[in-house]
Order: C-alpha cells, then structure tokens, then sequence
C-alpha cells in the first residue's frame, strides 16, 4: 500500500471513528497542514448527512403489516416457519393441558386479560380498587400477591396516564391489573400473572371481539395489554411497557 | 426465542432504510426486508445474545440480497442490481428535492459492492469490523472499498449538480 493510500484510509478512518489512538495525532496534524486531506474530511461528513437526510425519512415511516410477525404469507420460508410455530403451539397447548390439574379453569393468558379489561374499564367510580396517587402500596401490595416483584409501567409519554389498579382472581392464581386513560378518557389495561409453568414467549396478539390484545410470556410473568383504541398504537405502548420492564 | 421478535422489531426501521437505499424502490426494500426477517426467524436459534443484533441480521440481509442478484442475474441478461439503478433513478425523478436527486441518483451508479460498503458505514453507523463480518471480507477491503465508493460518489455529485459540466461515464 502506497503511503498515499495509506493516509487517504487514515482519513477515512478518522471520520468514521474508527481511528487507532496511536494515529489520531498524525491524522490531525495533516489535517492541520494538508488542505487536501481536510477537504477529504468535509466531503465525507457531506455525503454522510445527505445520505441521511435522504434515507432517514423511512425510519418514520409506519412498517407495513406484512413486516410484523406473525403475518408471514408470501414465501415458503414463511410458510415453513409458520408451520412449526404452529406445531410447537400445539405440543405445547397439549403438554399443558394434559398436564392442568385444573384445566377447566385455566383461561388462557389474553382471554383472561381480556375479560378483566371488559368488567373494570367501563366502571366510573370503581375503575381501580387502589388509585394512583397510593401507587408505591399499590405495587408493594401486588407484588407481594402475585409473589414477583411487578411494576407500573409509565406511559405519560405516551399520553397515558395511570388510574390505579387491582387485585383480580385469576385461574387459581392471582392477577394483577393496572388502568391508565389517556386525556379522552380510552382506557388500557395491564394484566399481570405469575405462574411457575410459564414458559417465554414472543410478542403475540389477540383480538378478542374487537379487543386488541397483546401479551407475552416474560420470566414466569404474563404480561397483556388490553385496549380498544388503534392497534398500531397499542403495540407502541405494549413495545414502551416491554422496554421498561427489560432495561 | 421470547424476546427474539420483539428485539427484532427494533431494528427493521434500520433495515427498512438500508434496503431502500441499497435497491431505491419502496416495493423491492420491503420484499428484502420481508425475505430477511423470514430467514432471520428459521436462523434464530443461531444468534447468540452476546452477538449484536443489528450486524447478524445485516449480514442476512446481505446475503439474502446478493442471492437475489445471482439469480437474477442468472434468469436474465440484467442483473438485478441494474434494475436496482434503474429504479434509484427514476425515484431520484420522482423527488422533489434537487440534493436528495442527486444523491439518490449517483448511489445507483455505485457498483454494488461499494454502496454496501458506503451505506453500511455512512448510513447505518456500523463500525469497520462490523461490515467486515457482514459482508465476509476483511478490515482491509471494507476500507479500501470505502474510499473508493466515496470517491466514486465524489466525483458523480460533482458530475451531476450544479452546473458542472464534468462528463461522468
């Protein structure tokens, strides 16, 4: 490598951090005496804003359905794939309910979110059996029902702002539910299980008689969140609840 | 696999971008992209959390696309990356923005593995060994490749805009 060659990758180097510490003080002291080399350095910073300023507009853009999982029609990979989530699901679906002692009674994950969403959002007076402004006994109570450790998660920037919550009879087990509003008055809700037999799971959706409901599987912890409002916007906020509770 | 779709999710914004820029066709990015995160999710129970995530899914990307190329290429006399041209061009006609054009115009002209190399970089952020890794090709060519990609763009920006009359081939 010529040593022109050699100083013009430096450079390049240099823009792109990527400079060896050794370096950085021979690269800036060309760029002191080389008009040359400091050109290069503006070319490089010029092309990468505009780059930027043509490309980043698509960061923004809302990603189209058939990006999100589960919606994986078109290929054969995605057949494939879809085939052996399904059939995983059903080994799974079985080797619980063969092994429920209680199957009768065990509601699944989101139909319980659901249900508890139905009876609490509509209440004016009773929304939440614990208001927000006692939100540190609030969670102490809860986590000490459920016997983990949960949390509400903030949504104000969401426009969200929490209610309260309570504590709810799940299938055998407790369950937890917070109540946010945002400033029309839409409700969403949080349900919170804990159950030793649960399993991680992805990011899943259910809509339950027009009730959007995502909900996960986090370290025995169930997580769904429950709303009538725009389903892209529920998925914002059950992303914003996923962060929180995975720093 | 109980994060893996939600880690996911965050990052296809960022594939999302770099497979429009990489093919300049809102349609053609998004197949990619579509393609990319099938393959990711038959191939996730090899990433390994200590990896990131951002370069393994990029490097499936990578390879997702140059296959396309190939076959493409195969299939027909134009290689898929000509088409790719052809529709950064006629996208950089559909803006309204004379430097967004211009830019847009002269990625197209790039040959493909040097706008790989540029956009990985200077568009996505990705460190030098990064792309290394993605594209399966040492420090030493992404660095090369690079300044020869930028000095390539150089010298079209300088060819297609303001009024200069160098005639680029």
């Amino acid at each position: 490598m010529s040593t022109d060659t050699a100083r013009e990758h430096d450079i390049h180097a240099f823009v792109d951090n990527e400079i060896d510490a050794a370096r950085l003080a021979e690269v800036e002291a060309l760029l002191a005496r080389d008009p040359a080399a400091a050109t290069l350095v503006n070319d490089i910073r010029e092309q990468r804003a505009r780059l930027h300023a043509a490309f980043d507009g698509v960061l923004d853009e809302a990603v189209p359905a058939r990006l999100m999982r589960p919606v994986r029609q078109r290929s054969r990979f995605g057949a494939i794939a879809a085939a052996f989530a399904w059939l995983a699901i059903g080994v799974a679906v079985g080797w619980m309910v063969r092994d429920a002692r209680d199957e009768r009674t065990r509601m699944p994950l989101p139909r319980q979110a659901a249900v508890a969403h139905a009876a609490f959002t509509p209440e004016v007076r009773h929304a939440v059996e614990v208001p927000a402004s006692e939100e540190a006994h609030l969670v102490r109570w809860l986590s000490k029902r459920l016997g983990a450790n949960v949390r509400a998660p903030r949504l104000n920037e969401l426009g969200y702002e929490l209610l309260g919550g309570r504590l709810l009879p799940g299938a055998g087990k407790p369950g937890a539910q917070f109540m946010y509003q945002d400033a029309g008055g839409r409700r969403l809700t949080l349900y919170v299980t804990k159950d030793a037999d649960n399993r991680d799971t992805a990011f899943r959706y259910l809509n339950e008689n027009g009730l959007h409901v995502f909900y996960w599987i986090d370290q025995q912890l169930g997580y769904a969140l429950s709303g009538d409002i725009d389903k892209e916007q529920i998925l914002r906020v059950a992303r914003a609840v996923y962060e929180q509770l995975n720093p | 696999m109980s994060r893996f779709d939600l880690l996911i999710d965050a990052h296809i914004p960022h594939l999302r971008r770099y497979a429009r820029a990489l093919t300049g066709d809102v349609a053609r990015a998004d197949d990619l992209v579509q393609d990319t995160l099938e393959r990711a999710w038959i191939k996730f129970h090899l990433w390994q959390p200590a990896l990131a995530l951002r370069p393994w899914l990029f490097a499936i990307m990578h390879n997702v696309y140059v296959n396309q190329v190939r076959a493409n290429a195969r299939r027909a006399h134009s290689a898929l990356a000509d088409d790719d041209a052809a529709a950064l061009a006629a996208r950089a006609n559909q803006s309204d923005m004379l430097e967004v054009n211009d830019i847009i115009a002269c990625l197209a002209r790039l040959p493909q593995e040097q706008r790989e190399v540029l956009l990985l970089v200077s568009l996505e952020d990705l460190n030098y060994s990064e792309v290394g890794r993605i594209l399966s090709i040492p420090i030493g060519t992404v660095t090369s490749r690079l300044a020869r990609a930028r000095t390539k763009l150089r010298t079209l920006l300088d060819g297609s805009g303001q009024g200069s009359l160098k005639v680029v081939k």
